[in-house]
């Protein structure tokens, strides 16, 4: 229980560090964090670059926090744009029933056939290297989890009598979905897009990392950690733990927070809570 | 008059859960269906409401056969039953407070609010739920005050008939009594029908003006049942 508590208080405190670092060190501090300074490439962490320079002696701090911010903007559009299409697809599936259910799921199984690095990769490619060809190509391929959850969780209200007794009491179709049904599925959509978020900045890491992702120029976690690869060898470690670090921890508190609220939505944790 | 005629209906067409069964409600009548559990009294009673399409056979509504079920049905047609189910707690959106909840009909059918408020004040008043309960959501209240709510909703409609598909089962004595009144009361002033099902032959004999007994209903069920043959 305590260390529930504990987990949870935790992972609220780094989001919103993270989420505070984003929004106010660029107003604060406005750096620019692609400035060069071949000068000082490749310091170790110390009093004017607490987590170092990189190659080219560009400040890892202020790049992570850019990064960051990317990864934020990328995880954050990536998953809404994906719960909304997933929602919309599970719910009309669920809703409407017979072919337009089938036809609907067999197009989720369609896309679920290609593994979705590689459809990722694909729509990436079909773009100019920048921001929203990454949240197009996360969300393509990240809807499909919430159409199944949300057509499952509408599969088995649309049988309870309350449904019914809005049916006898003259209830469209249209208002039977908007005010009990969809109300209804929110709570579940809602955690698959907090639980996507940590996935969607995973994706746009590993998108980057293998160069297919953002500029390299730009400040991102997943460039960060490609081109820190090279001096990684030479024994420079600090290129690559700081945004490697920036990658992990924020996604963990994320999916720590989606945690607790997971454990809110199961009906038993609900009523120990308000007992 | 609300005939049900040759009704056969259940969830897997090879394994019908009522097999051919003919039920007329009179206006005015009060029908008790009694049947043990299981035996398919729920899905003739959510036939009888249009809820349900069955496999064969019509219901016919003041001499016209219904056309469609669920939302194919017209409106006017579905109100023309209030339905009150067994379970108060499955029977009520969770999310709603229970003012809300009697309303849902009226605001379905695009009435006011203002409108819908008079009559739930109205209903309510008839069922026994005091200001303060109606802005409870139902986990706040006890199964006996969510079913008054529950049947009030189904009143509001001004129904041509009730279907009470075992509306008592799960409640103490007292509040059985008060819910049959409440029924009783509706029926004196607007003159309408009534399908009790149920399993207590003691309420429905008292209840009702006659009681069917499901195995009258189900003709030669030996034969006619080839799954029971096998």
């Amino acid at each position: 229980m305590g260390n529930r508590i504990t987990r949870l208080r935790a992972s609220g405190l780094v989001v919103a560090a993270v989420v505070l670092a984003v929004l106010v060190v660029p107003l604060a501090f406005p750096l620019d964090e692609q400035a060069v300074d071949l000068a000082a490439k490749l310091r170790q962490p110390g009093l004017s670059h607490p987590f170092g320079t990189d190659e080219v002696g560009r400040d890892l701090l202020l790049r992570c926090v850019y990064g960051l911010r990317v990864s934020l903007l990328v995880g954050v559009v990536a998953a809404l744009v994906a719960t909304v299409v997933g929602t919309a697809v599970g719910a009309l599936a669920g809703a409407l029933g017979g072919w337009a259910d089938r036809a609907l799921m067999r197009l989720v199984d369609l896309f679920s056939s290609v593994p979705h690095l590689l459809l990722g990769i694909f729509v990436v490619a079909l773009f100019r290297p920048g921001v929203w060809p990454v949240i197009a190509s996360v969300a393509v391929t990240h809807w499909l989890s919430t159409a199944r959850i949300v057509r499952a969780e509408v599969l088995s209200l649309r049988t309870r009598p309350y449904i019914d007794a809005a049916v006898s009491g003259g209830a469209s179709r249209w208002r039977v979905a908007v005010r009990h049904l969809l109300p209804g599925v929110l709570p579940q959509a809602g955690l698959a897009a907090v639980l996507m978020i940590p996935h969607a900045i995973w994706h746009e890491s590993a998108l980057s990392f293998l160069g297919l992702g953002l500029p390299t120029h730009q400040a991102s976690l997943g460039n960060m950690v490609n081109s820190a690869r090279g001096s990684l060898l030479a024994g420079d470690w600090w290129p690559t733990l700081f945004p490697g670090l920036f990658i992990i921890v924020p996604t963990l508190a994320v999916a720590g927070l989606a945690g607790a609220w997971r454990e809110r939505l199961d009906p038993r944790r609900r009523s120990e809570l308000t007992l | 008059m609300l005939e049900l005629r040759g009704i056969t209906a259940g969830y897997d067409p090879r394994d019908p859960v009522v097999r051919d069964v003919y039920l007329t409600v009179a206006d005015g009548e009060a029908v008790g269906l009694l049947g043990p559990s299981g035996c398919g009294k729920s899905t003739l009673a959510r036939v009888a409401a249009l809820l349900h399409r069955p496999t064969a056979g019509t219901v016919v509504i003041d001499g016209e056969p219904a056309r469609g079920w669920r939302h194919r049905a017209p409106r006017e047609q579905r109100t023309a039953f209030g339905v009150v189910f067994q379970q108060p707690r499955q029977s009520a959106d969770p999310r709603l407070r229970l003012r809300d909840l009697i309303a849902e009909p009226l605001r379905a059918s695009g009435r006011s609010r203002a409108e819908a408020a008079a009559r739930v004040g109205e209903l309510a008043a008839a069922v026994g739920l005091s200001e303060e309960l109606l802005a409870r959501r139902p986990h706040e209240v006890s199964d006996g005050q969510l079913q008054r709510a529950c049947l009030a909703r189904a009143l509001v409609p001004r129904p041509r008939w009730l279907i009470c598909d075992e509306m008592t089962a799960m409640l103490d004595a007292s509040t059985t009594a008060a819910l049959v009144a409440v029924v009783e009361d509706y029926r004196r002033e607007s003159g309408a029908g009534l399908l009790v099902v149920g399993h207590d032959a003691a309420l429905l004999d008292r209840w009702c003006d006659r009681t069917v007994r499901w195995s009258t209903l189900v003709p030669n069920k030996e034969d006619a049942s080839p799954r029971k043959a096998t």
